[in-house]
């Protein structure tokens, strides 16, 4: 790779240690696909996970005193102080939390601690290069927005907030944005969820590549959201495109850079009933509902809020959101209807997080594939129902 | 003794032997106490990785937690001596060059054919990244 000289002295050790390990990732990563060079890259987002080895690294970097030129918004630990109020928070989880706070504090990132930055505080403009993890951020950014990341792991989206730089290869380049596969939607889209089922579906039928949709008509920022996030957990897509909706597919011939798609797929509402068949528990009665993956925003807490109003629920009901939002929920009363009715908003958290373990062995309900996929793993089981239902099923205890 | 050319994406050498997925592979879901695949519906679920040189079309997972499963392989020495895939996806490239486990691609499309028929399991080879060459020993 040519090296521009600042970049060079960074990877020759005239910024110290963490700087030059930083830069070594970055020079590695670009040769593995022959980037010609490097790019800036004008904001970054990193996955913070507080799992080991994203402290070992956070910490390695900070020692060698490391220091981040586009300082990072991050991804959520949990928020300990609030988890209190209903469990009991393990002294070596806590530690964790505390250190990994201070590690990402001493590199300078912006704790905010938050899975949906694209709608708060990092929203990038059209054609932005960006370093951006998160498998929710990386589809919304390319595709809604028309920045450009690539499918960044935690720690490289790391390497380009100390650097300022990425290599130019992948998604930064314009004929890799071009779609693969033409998908047309033939369900009628009734509400946000459908575009969760819709998201975590797709992948099955488009396979490794850029999926262009036809039939979906003006999705709510929600429902895109959603979109993403399954996308890019039911398969491994950190672009689309929406004909006649997303920026880089006006028609779809622009979708496609006049080439012809290699495939064409539809989509019905019946594969939409199957794979929800096949994603839920089945109903029957709950002992808790979890929201929030990703964060939920203040017009979600909205129809939570209204529903719940002057109620009471018949189980414990968590919703994850931003500080922001939260913030918002308190000043609008809407957090407060929520806590009269039994429900708590908790900021800065992440389902995929160890404050969750007194819901281990539990049935809850949600309306995120995305987090009933990760915790399987956790022996939690989850039924999977549009918003809406989900609350009147918390507040009846059953679904 | 047959040599193949390769592509270096996370440098250093190995030796092992050869051990072939034809599913995709997470590190995240396998045990570092063991080194073996603890994915049920995994065509390798059960086998041990440990010290082989191991074969897979492509990894999958979150941003996060292929890194996590790489390096709790790295502290109990359980993991492959090293990777060897079709497509290296970002996230699978950036693991591999921060925890320094040794990952090629672009094998010529001989070796893929052989190692998918299952030819090239339990046989002995010599991974040399930097030079950019597989010896496989007869």
């Amino acid at each position: 790779m040519k090296l521009k000289a600042e970049e060079q002295a960074m990877l020759d050790g005239k910024y110290g240690p963490g700087t030059q390990l930083a830069m070594k990732v970055l020079v590695a990563i670009g040769e593995a696909y022959d980037a010609p060079y490097m790019v800036p890259v004008t904001r970054t987002h990193v996955a913070l996970s507080n799992q080991e080895a994203d402290l070992w690294f956070a910490e390695r970097l900070a020692e060698g005193g490391a220091h981040c030129r586009v300082r990072p918004t991050v991804n959520p630990s949990f928020n300990w102080k609030q988890c209190e109020a209903f469990t009991h928070v393990e002294p070596e989880d806590l530690s964790i939390v505390k250190r990994t706070h201070a590690a990402y504090t001493k590199l300078g990132a912006i704790m905010t601690y938050d899975c949906t930055p694209y709608l708060e505080r990092n929203v990038p403009r059209f054609g932005e290069i960006l370093s951006f993890s998160e498998s929710s951020a990386t589809p919304f950014v390319n595709s809604v927005y028309g920045a450009r990341t690539n499918r960044e792991a935690a720690q490289s989206a790391l390497c380009s907030a100390v650097t300022g730089v990425t290599p130019y290869y992948g998604y930064l380049l314009d004929e890799n944005r071009a779609g693969d596969v033409l998908v047309h939607v033939e369900a009628d889209m009734q509400d946000d969820f459908d575009y969760q089922m819709l998201g975590y579906f797709a992948p099955r039928k488009t396979g490794f590549g850029v999926p262009v949709f036809e039939g979906l008509e003006n999705p709510s920022k929600e429902a895109l959201m959603n979109l993403g996030a399954q996308l890019n957990t039911g398969g491994n897509v950190a672009l689309y495109h929406i004909v006649g909706f997303t920026p880089e597919a006006p028609t779809r011939e622009a979708a496609f850079q006049g080439k012809k798609p290699k495939k064409e797929v539809t989509i019905t509402r019946a594969d939409l009933e199957t794979m929800r068949s096949e994603l839920t528990a089945p109903g029957g009665k709950i002992d808790f509902a979890l929201y929030g993956c990703p964060h939920f925003t203040i017009d979600q807490v909205t129809t939570i809020a209204e529903i719940v109003k002057g109620k009471k629920l018949a189980v414990p009901m968590f919703i994850m959101t931003s500080s922001l939002t939260k913030n918002l929920a308190e000043k609008m009363g809407y957090e407060a209807i929520i806590r009269e009715a039994g429900g708590w908003i908790i900021d800065d958290t992440c389902m995929d997080q160890p404050c969750w373990k007194f819901l281990y062995g539990k049935r809850g309900i949600t309306d995120s594939p995305k987090c009933a996929y990760y915790t399987k793993r956790r022996q939690m089981d989850f039924v999977l129902a549009p918003l809406k239902d989900s609350v009147e099923a918390a507040l009846a205890g059953e679904y | 003794m047959k040599t193949f050319s390769c592509h270096k994406i996370a440098g250093g050498k190995a030796s092992g032997e050869l051990l072939y997925s034809e599913d995709p592979i997470c590190f995240y879901l396998i045990d570092p106490k063991t080194g073996k695949i603890i994915e049920k519906q995994h065509c390798l679920y059960g086998q041990c990785v440990t010290g082989k040189i191991l074969v897979f079309p492509y990894g999958k997972g979150s941003s996060v937690v292929q890194a996590d499963g790489m390096y709790q392989l790295k502290l109990t020495g359980k993991g492959p001596a090293a990777i060897i895939v079709r497509d290296a996806d970002t996230t699978l490239a950036a693991s591999a060059i921060i925890f320094d486990l040794p990952l090629v691609n672009r094998m010529p499309e001989e070796f893929y054919q052989a190692a998918a028929s299952g030819k090239l399991d339990g046989k002995s080879a010599d991974l040399n990244v930097e030079t950019g060459t597989l010896c496989l020993m007869d």
